[in-house]
């Protein structure tokens, strides 16, 4: 062995965790310094994503066609084209301020709310889009954190609904507060089954995580295809799943159609279940110290199976969480395609939240609300919904190279503060 | 660094799981699946009517109960062995043992009736052929240290490009080049953030196949749908029989009468166990995927041979792509490649990073990727998408199995920096 021993030093690590817990992001005044990076890398992605979207415009093409008759036209054109994009996207997003205080006053004058629910829908729907991404997010930061790097979340998330919602409608007669505890719990337990496999798999045998969960994806997107073409389907046969019991739903906070329900609480109430768990336990530290140096852990005494199978079960359960808040919160019934890409958006957020529940939570929020005014974006100014997946990717690049953003904006480097999280295939 | 050490006892305990898994095959092939066999025989095809041509074979007729029991003794006998003494190249028996419990398996579902087992094969070999491609993509980037998981996306734009380059000129050799070219644009991104940034290798290519999906589906939407035009390369890369050859019973349709891609496939494979093995630029390859310092203390630039290795890894990913849109399918379909690029890294992988062995792993999951439609002609009473499982499952269990041994390529994955 050619490498020289390390000295194992858990204050080291210690240190090291303190520096990246909360403390350092609220009370030495860094809140601003490490936000400043993710920003302006969503910032310069949706640059970038308007360069894509005028090149990719019919009317901005015909406009630079006639460039040298008309400069003037091509250029608002080019503008108005990115100007409508983003104002349908913020409007799909927020929704529209002038309508909203118009809702209110007419609500202050005639006690009419309909027109206010209304006006406040594509807020709401952007929390509600929020909320799977928060709970799958957690899952793959949780990962990252323990080293591992969970791409199953969306695996997970399927086993999770399949779980939750068999529950839901089979069993009928009970009472809301045992229901829906039940039907929450079997989604995260087939989550965490599903990701305790490749964790036990990876401890034992070393065979990578990364593989195995995209493996497992696949077998969790066959099995729910198998049981809703049977076992689980309608009695109409229909590849749907029959409607839970009332008693299972997550209940709404507010009438139709507002769909914000209180899966988006319990999203937040995880983050800072997840927060205290990393970063006031011992179970959370050990988890920590695997990730941050394996080897170290191991001197110190931890069990690195244990703990390897521990954190992909805990992951798995989080991305359960994520499915069953969709079908007991939304759909109240499971569909073939009911996640749309959760379980890989996640690992986007995760990298954007520095793998932090704050940072996770604040990024979902933001990719919530830009899926959800990408709907309007679509149907408005005739952008498809998938620039925003090019405004992910591009993100994922930007934060996982810090360089370029500040090579861009001519940072100075602040702290070198890089952590590798996956160590090729052998570790 | 191996963190959970495989001691002594461990190996021990390996040997008797594997023997007593190999002894419940056993049991499985000869108690459970025999029954109301008796007298039944399973025909195994073996004339193939490719293309509208018949190429005559006689049919393989085998007595089903009595080669259940044979197959069964054959895997009774590998476990036993296995925890009476124990086999040196256990790796290799555990691929042998599986292989010969799915030829049972398939024994039992062809009972009484016929199986197109040169059709089979055919079809295994072509479903083999991207993710072979793929992991010879994996094969340059990892030998020389630089994890490339983004291959699946690289394959998304090769397959788009193609389309689009195909489409445009009228040509499939020009479309061919141009998924090469999406391939190696995306290598190129790929290289710099990890050879010049320096980023998380897993990251970036994290990035990339995000990256990949959103664009290729933003641009269907944006530009394929408008101008549909840019999306009929017209028909599929034809085959090319080779002369004489090609009508030689089962080897002239699976080996001679194929796409030219997949005799490029042949021919990568030769050529790259030529160009690792026996050459200077091999050697200096595997040199900075083992240890780069050492590499660059020896005159070698490490930077220039890995910005090579990924660009040739994109180049090989592109063509990939290529082979599954105008190769195969005739038109770009969003997020067509379906997870084959990380099949390919499996299989590059099982193959312990070689790319015979590479190959060999791709050939088991085309097979599984084949044999699901043909045993649904068969009816064997398993529901079709359980029998969809087996190639993940078959991967999870043979990493699991064989990982033991297979050796990542020391330097993979770390970025170098140079002092």
């Amino acid at each position: 062995m050619s490498e020289k021993l390390e000295t194992p030093s858990t204050d080291e690590a210690s240190n090291e965790m303190e520096r990246t817990g909360l403390r350092r992001l609220l009370v030495r005044g860094g809140a601003l310094r490490s936000a400043l990076l993710p920003i302006l890398a969503v910032f310069t992605a949706l640059i970038i994503g308007a360069v894509i979207m005028a090149v990719s415009s019919p009317d901005v093409i015909a406009a630079w066609r006639q460039v040298s008759q008309n400069p003037r036209g091509a250029l608002s054109i080019t503008w108005g084209t990115i100007r409508d994009a983003y104002m349908a996207l913020f409007e799909g997003s927020f929704g529209n301020p002038a309508r909203i205080i118009r809702a209110i006053d007419t609500m202050r004058e005639t006690g009419e709310s309909r027109e206010l629910l209304e006006a406040l829908r594509p807020f709401s729907e952007s929390l509600v889009i929020a909320t799977p991404y928060i709970f799958a997010g957690l899952a793959v930061a949780l990962g990252f954190r323990g080293g591992l790097f969970n791409i199953g979340a969306e695996g997970q998330l399927f086993v999770g609904g399949l779980a939750s919602v068999y529950i839901g409608y089979s069993i009928s007669g009970l009472p809301r507060y045992v229901h829906l505890p039940l039907a929450l719990l079997a989604g995260m337990l087939a989550g965490a089954i599903w990701g305790a496999i490749p964790g036990l798999l990876k401890a034992r045998t070393g065979a990578h995580e990364v593989i195995n969960t995209i493996m497992m994806n696949y077998i969790a997107f066959r099995l729910t295809d198998h049981l809703l073409q049977g076992p689980m389907a309608r009695p109409d046969r229909l590849p749907i799943t029959p409607e839970i019991k009332p008693s299972a739903y997550l209940p709404s906070l507010l009438p139709r159609p507002v769909r914000l329900h209180v899966g988006f609480f319990l999203a937040l109430a995880t983050a800072a279940v997840v927060y205290w768990f990393l970063w006031k336990t011992t179970r959370g530290f050990e988890i920590r110290m695997v990730g941050a140096n394996p080897r170290a852990a191991r001197y110190a005494g931890v069990h690195i199976i244990a703990t390897t199978v521990l954190t992909m079960a805990l992951s798995g359960a989080l991305a359960g969480l994520a499915g069953a808040n969709q079908v007991l919160g939304l759909d109240h019934r499971l569909v073939r395609a009911f996640s749309t890409g959760y379980g890989f958006d996640s690992i986007a957020l995760a990298l954007l939240g520095n793998s932090h529940p704050l940072g996770v939570v604040l990024s979902s929020l933001l990719f919530g609300f830009l899926r959800g005014g990408a709907a309007r974006m679509q149907s408005v100014a005739n952008v498809p919904v998938e620039i925003i997946r090019i405004i992910q990717g591009i993100v994922i690049v930007f934060v996982a190279a810090p360089a370029i953003i500040r090579a861009i904006y001519r940072l100075r480097v602040v702290r070198e503060e890089e952590t590798l999280l996956v160590r090729g295939w052998g570790s | 660094m191996q963190l959970v050490a495989i001691s002594k006892e461990g190996r021990d305990r390996r040997d008797i799981v594997l023997g007593v898994s190999y002894l419940a095959l056993a049991a499985f092939i000869v108690f459970i699946l025999p029954r109301a066999t008796t007298g039944l025989k399973s025909t195994f095809a073996l004339t193939s009517y490719r293309g509208g041509v018949t190429i005559k074979a006689p049919d393989l007729v085998i007595p089903t109960a009595a080669s259940l029991f044979a197959l069964g003794a054959l895997v009774a006998f590998a476990g036993g062995w296995q925890l009476a003494k124990g086999f040196k190249r256990v790796n290799l028996v555990l691929v042998l043992v599986v292989g010969v419990g799915i030829a049972a398996f398939l024994v039992w579902a062809t009972r009484g009736k016929s199986l197109n087992f040169t059709g089979m094969l055919v079809s295994s070999l072509v479903r083999a052929t991207p993710i072979a491609l793929a992991a010879l993509s994996g094969i340059y980037s990892e030998r020389s240290g630089v994890v490339n998981i983004g291959i699946e996306g690289m394959m998304l734009v090769g397959a788009f490009t193609s389309v689009v380059f195909a489409s445009v000129s009228d040509s499939l050799l020009v479309g061919v080049l141009g998924g090469i070219l999406g391939g190696v644009i995306l290598a190129v991104l790929h290289g710099v953030l990890s050879i010049r940034y320096k980023v998380d290798q897993v990251v970036s290519g994290t990035g990339i196949i995000i990256l990949a999906l959103g664009l290729t589906s933003y641009l269907q939407r944006a530009v394929l749908n408008l101008y549909p035009e840019l999306n009929q390369p017209g028909p599929a890369i034809r085959a090319l029989p080779i002369p004489v050859l090609w009508k030689t019973p089962v080897i002239g349709p699976l080996l001679f009468n194929q796409s030219p891609v997949i005799y490029t496939l042949f021919v990568l494979l030769a050529v790259t166990h030529v160009l690792l093995y026996n050459t200077r630029w091999g050697l200096r390859v595997r040199a900075v995927g083992e240890h780069p310092r050492a590499a660059d203390t020896l005159g070698i630039n490490v930077f220039k041979t890995r910005y090579v290795s990924v660009l040739i890894s994109g180049a090989i990913a592109g063509l990939s792509g290529a082979y599954m849109s105008i190769g195969a399918a005739g038109r770009f379909n969003e997020g067509m490649t379906a997870g084959k690029g990380f099949l390919g890294l499996a299989a590059m992988i099982f193959g312990n990073w070689n790319p015979a062995g590479a190959f060999l792993g791709a050939l088991i999951f085309g097979f599984f990727d084949s044999w699901q439609e043909k045993l649904a002609i068969l009816q064997v009473g398993i529901p079709i998408d359980l029998l969809g499982m087996a190639p993940y499952l078959a991967t999870m269990i043979v990493l699991a199995g064989v990982v033991g041994r297979a050796r990542a390529p020391a330097a993979d994955g770390q970025p170098y920096e140079k002092q």
